[in-house]
């Protein structure tokens, strides 16, 4: 399945795979100004006095927790020339403390048999440590120091900075389908914060300075911009009042405005082809539509963002869907595609569908097999069939995410940091469950359109070819 | 340290002698065809995860380089007279997932499902037909191998890949280690469905085959599905089949080498390494502990922190065993822009030969053991992780204890023995290094203690970017 979500850039590790839920931020805060604690779904929340949001779900099958805290902040936050200052940021959090020196915090990570990392993605950040759940506090008081006590060291961010320049090299520079998927996206978006790259266009990175990331760092990195998640053996009352123990020192700040940035309609098909150093040709096509958030904010029917995710998982949702089953095995025309839609962030995405074309087929055959098969979306109801085999898959995925507390504690956080709310988790099913044939013909003919399309074509070129190697040079000037 | 810091740790020493870690409890027993069982009841999520193991991995390729992952990928093409799409459909509709994989020693085909009985009776079931007749046909075939070439072509514009393949290639020489994981072209073109019919005869037997079990379901049904599915192993005319034959041993490199391979990246990609140590292996534990000094720890390891840290010349640095039934690799990686190719690869291999001299302090030891042993309940805290330990501990006939002596066996291990470890099992002047990116030819004067490149084998290497040309 390749219902990837939004690029998502971790400090350290692999990158976050979050299923099919992902998401991307929001502004909309729910702030209650008592510290109240109400409980459904089994998530128990509070908001701390200052704003902070606190999400507990228990979970006692293994003496284990995940604590992670998120900030609505990410590379849809910034603008033109600062791209990929969150991530850099994200970098910087863990140097040191007024408290801790630098070097120290890792070292109290491992003392507690910690793992942790975080993540960086276009409408968040998060940090986390998964634990033995008797460690929660050791964890939680670190937390909380980084939240207001980072100190930025110009000669450490000098060399951070150089990391995050390698990170880029590796995950992008040197990966033709990363480098097609950046340019694709700053393309098919004119206006949208969601045409930056997460970690950052090189040119800006080269730019940024310490004082940027501090001044990053005062603006966002504040309780009320923030939300505590603990998922696992615990005791959820014990959880929010170790959490107003450490965090409710911290005032409220207010918050810089986020403009609109509402993408200007598309008014026209856009190509674009790369040529790069490959062995295989790539296709990426993108539609503009609507995200659940657009639903949520009622300008569009709340059902169509559901209709769309089950659209992308008829084309691509396992082995039985049309792309594996007609491209790949019928025809024999890809050696793999793919659709995914990215609904779950801040601000409407797109619906994307990749390939590579099988040997000795030509790139224009596939893109011409794949538009034929959103084609017959429009033209043919889907089989009752598929639409049971998509709706026992989402059944079934979402007893098998259940086994990861990481997973459920991520969903939790990019739920309420998109600002859908983490109750959104317990709409999912049913609104899936409820999508009829009808209604996917009807979001294909709406949105799946020649007007909202974006074309990118990678076009290999020798690997010999020196020509390639303009990023070195400048490199190592 | 601050003093703070030492409180710490402490407090968290005479906490932790007080913990009894609760870990899994593992049933073990062999069915009447032959099979091998580890069964583990959770019940908390209604789901099971399944488990077939076998010793088929790459390493039984011999001249088919590639055969294991072709056979394991035609399973779901056709069995018992279904073809790709209706066992596709048979899963999915029940919201089944369905995966099989091959690595060096071992393939495996795994089902995970929902255990009540309208979703688990008709996904065991297809399993169970694919695991006992495979048709492998021939249509199918003929489309997956030239997917598998296409595979092949990716692999040539990754240069991660391209280093992982020289790296194994090098290091292991004619052992079937070296063997190509997914084939050459010649291999995939040559190989034909009898070739895939006689792998699958000769190895997928229940005299070389494990199955793990972990879920929802009770006792007499784990039963019962070990019994049918050993009974399926013994279709066609398999019968109970043989133990594959012992891997052979590994020998030891006798000098260093460096592979240099050009390619028109922006980083260079960088693998340093030996033969490390085997499962079950006496110095197991100690190399395992050491190493968790050394690079295996993120940040608070000493390659992160000269590396990255200090000298900011690389994003991911990283040191680690894999063992294998013989010497699986320990390999030392890292990425850094072209121009510091020589810079990086000096810090790395300084800190691998201080280490292996003096080996750790006492006081990193005892930061590593509180990490690794405060963080044991987190190997097994989910299904997931349960059945990777169980196929492990089958696998490679660990002793079913394992995981309850996990955290004392590591507490035990001293600095002397990981010293010892380290001197007998590594050799900072015989390691390989391969170097993928630039122009392969620029800096010769990379590391002091490796000047003396073997002429041959850097030019085995030049041979080798040749045919990737």
């Amino acid at each position: 399945m390749n219902t990837s979500l939004s690029p998502v850039v971790q400090a350290r590790g692999s990158f976050l795979s979050v299923g099919k839920i992902l998401l991307s931020l929001s502004l909309f805060c729910t702030m209650s100004s008592s510290f109240g604690e109400e409980k459904k779904n089994n998530v128990h929340e509070a908001v701390l006095k200052n704003g902070m949001k606190i999400l507990v779900k228990q979970d006692k099958r293994a003496p284990v927790a995940v604590i992670q805290v998120w900030y609505k902040i990410g590379t849809s936050y910034e603008h033109e020339g600062i791209t990929g200052l969150s991530h850099a940021l994200e970098h910087m959090m863990f140097k040191g403390t007024k408290k801790h020196k630098s070097g120290e915090f890792e070292k109290l990570v491992s003392a507690i048999g910690a793992r942790n990392n975080a993540f960086t993605s276009q409408d968040y950040t998060a940090y986390y440590e998964v634990l033995a759940s008797d460690k929660l506090e050791a964890a939680m008081e670190i937390e909380a120091d980084r939240m207001r006590n980072l100190v930025f060291d110009p000669e450490e961010f000098k060399k951070e900075i150089e990391v995050v320049k390698e990170e880029r090299r590796w995950r992008t520079d040197d990966k033709p389908s990363s480098l097609t998927r950046e340019q694709f996206n700053a393309v098919a978006f004119l206006n949208s914060p969601y045409r930056a790259p997460v970690i950052g266009w090189m040119v800006d990175l080269e730019g940024m300075k310490v004082d940027d990331a501090y001044a990053w760092y005062k603006k966002w990195y504040t309780p009320n911009n923030a939300t505590l998640v603990v998922v696992g053996d615990v005791e959820p009352d014990n959880v929010i009042a170790m959490a107003k123990k450490y965090f409710s020192g911290y005032e409220s700040n207010p918050l810089p405005e986020v403009k609109l940035r509402t993408e200007v309609e598309q008014k026209g098909i856009r190509n674009i082809t790369l040529k790069l150093p490959a062995k295989l040709a790539n296709l990426r096509m993108g539609f503009k539509t609507p995200a659940m958030i657009t639903a949520k904010q009622g300008k569009v029917p709340k059902w169509e963002p559901y209709a769309l995710e089950v659209l992308a998982n008829i084309l691509d949702g396992g082995s039985s869907a049309r792309f594996a089953k007609n491209l790949v095995r019928g025809k024999a025309i890809a050696a793999g595609a793919g659709a995914g839609y990215y609904g779950y962030g801040r601000l409407p995405n797109l619906l994307v569908i990749t390939g590579t074309p099988a040997k000795d087929v030509e790139t224009s055959v596939l893109k011409k097999a794949l538009l034929d098969e959103i084609n017959v979306l429009k033209k043919e109801l889907v089989s009752e069939a598929e639409l049971k085999r998509v709706k026992a898959q989402v059944v079934s995925s979402e007893v098998f995410e259940r086994d990861s507390i990481q997973h459920i504690a991520t969903l939790l956080g990019s739920l309420e940091s998109v600002g859908l709310g983490h109750k959104y988790m317990d709409e999912y099913v049913p609104g899936v469950l409820a999508v009829t044939a009808e209604q996917i013909q009807q979001v294909a003919k709406k949105y799946l359109i020649e007007e909202h399309l974006t074309v990118a074509e990678l076009i290999p070129q020798s690997l010999e070819n020196k020509k390639n190697n303009e990023n070195n040079k400048k490199e190592s000037k | 340290m601050s003093q703070q810091l030492k409180v710490w740790i402490v407090g968290f020493v005479l906490f932790l002698s007080t913990v009894v870690s609760a870990t899994p409890k593992i049933e073990n027993w062999t069915t009447e065809a032959g099979l091998r069982i580890y069964y583990v009841h959770v019940p908390e999520l209604p789901m099971l995860d399944a488990r077939l193991t076998f010793a088929a991995g790459s390493a039984y390729d011999k001249d088919k380089a590639g055969i294991s992952g072709m056979v394991t990928s035609m399973l779901d093409k056709g069995a018992a007279g279904l073809n790709a799409d209706q066992i596709a459909d048979a899963f999915e509709s029940v919201g089944a997932n369905f995966s099989t994989g091959s690595a060096r020693d071992m393939a495996w085909i795994n089902l995970r499902t929902l255990t009540l009985d309208e979703q688990m009776k008709p996904a065991l079931t297809m399993w169970k037909k694919l695991i006992e007749k495979p048709d492998f046909p021939e249509n199918d075939f003929e489309r997956l191998k030239k997917q598998a070439l296409v595979g092949l072509q990716a692999e040539k514009q990754n240069p991660a890949s391209i280093a992982d393949k020289a790296f194994y290639k090098n290091l292991y020489g004619d052992h079937p280690y070296a063997s190509p994981q997914n084939g050459t072209e010649e291999t995939i073109s040559a190989m034909t469905t009898a070739d895939l019919s006689a792998f699958y005869k000769q190895y997928f037997v229940n005299k070389n085959g494990q199955l793990a079990l972990v879920g929802a379901i009770s006792k007499k049904q784990a039963e019962d599905i070990a019994d049918t599915i050993s009974q399926a192993i013994l279709g066609g005319d398999r019968g109970v089949g043989e133990a594959a034959p012992k891997v052979p041993a590994v020998k030891p490199l006798e000098k260093a080498k460096i592979v240099r391979i050009p390619f028109p990246s922006t980083q260079a990609h960088i693998t340093i390494g030996q033969p490390g140590d085997k499962r079950g292996d006496k110095d197991y534990f100690s190399l395992y502990l050491g190493n968790h000094v050394l690079g295996g720890s993120g940040f608070t390891s000493r390659l992160m922190k000269e590396v990255r840290v200090k000298r900011g010349l690389s994003y991911s640095v990283y040191s680690y065993f894999i063992p294998m039934q013989e010497n699986g690799p320990f390999m030392l990686g890292l990425q850094t822009k072209l121009s510091q190719t020589d810079e990086a690869i000096k810090v790395a291999r300084d800190e691998l030969a201080k280490f292996q001299k003096d080996g750790p302090t006492e006081e990193e030891i005892t930061a590593s053991k509180l990490n690794i042993t405060g963080g044991f309940p987190l190997r097994t805290a989910s299904n997931s992780d349960i059945i990777g330990y169980l196929a492990m501990i089958g696998f490679y006939g660990l002793p079913l204890d394992y995981l309850d002596t996990f955290t004392e066996t590591v507490n035990k291990i001293t600095r002397d023995e990981i010293k010892d470890a380290y001197k007998r099992r590594l050799d900072p002047n015989k390691m390989l290094t391969v170097i993928v990116g630039g122009k392969g030819t620029s800096g010769d004067a990379a590391a002091g203690k490796v000047k003396s490149v073997d002429k041959a084998e850097a030019k085995d290497g030049t041979k080798e970017t040749a045919k990737e040309k």
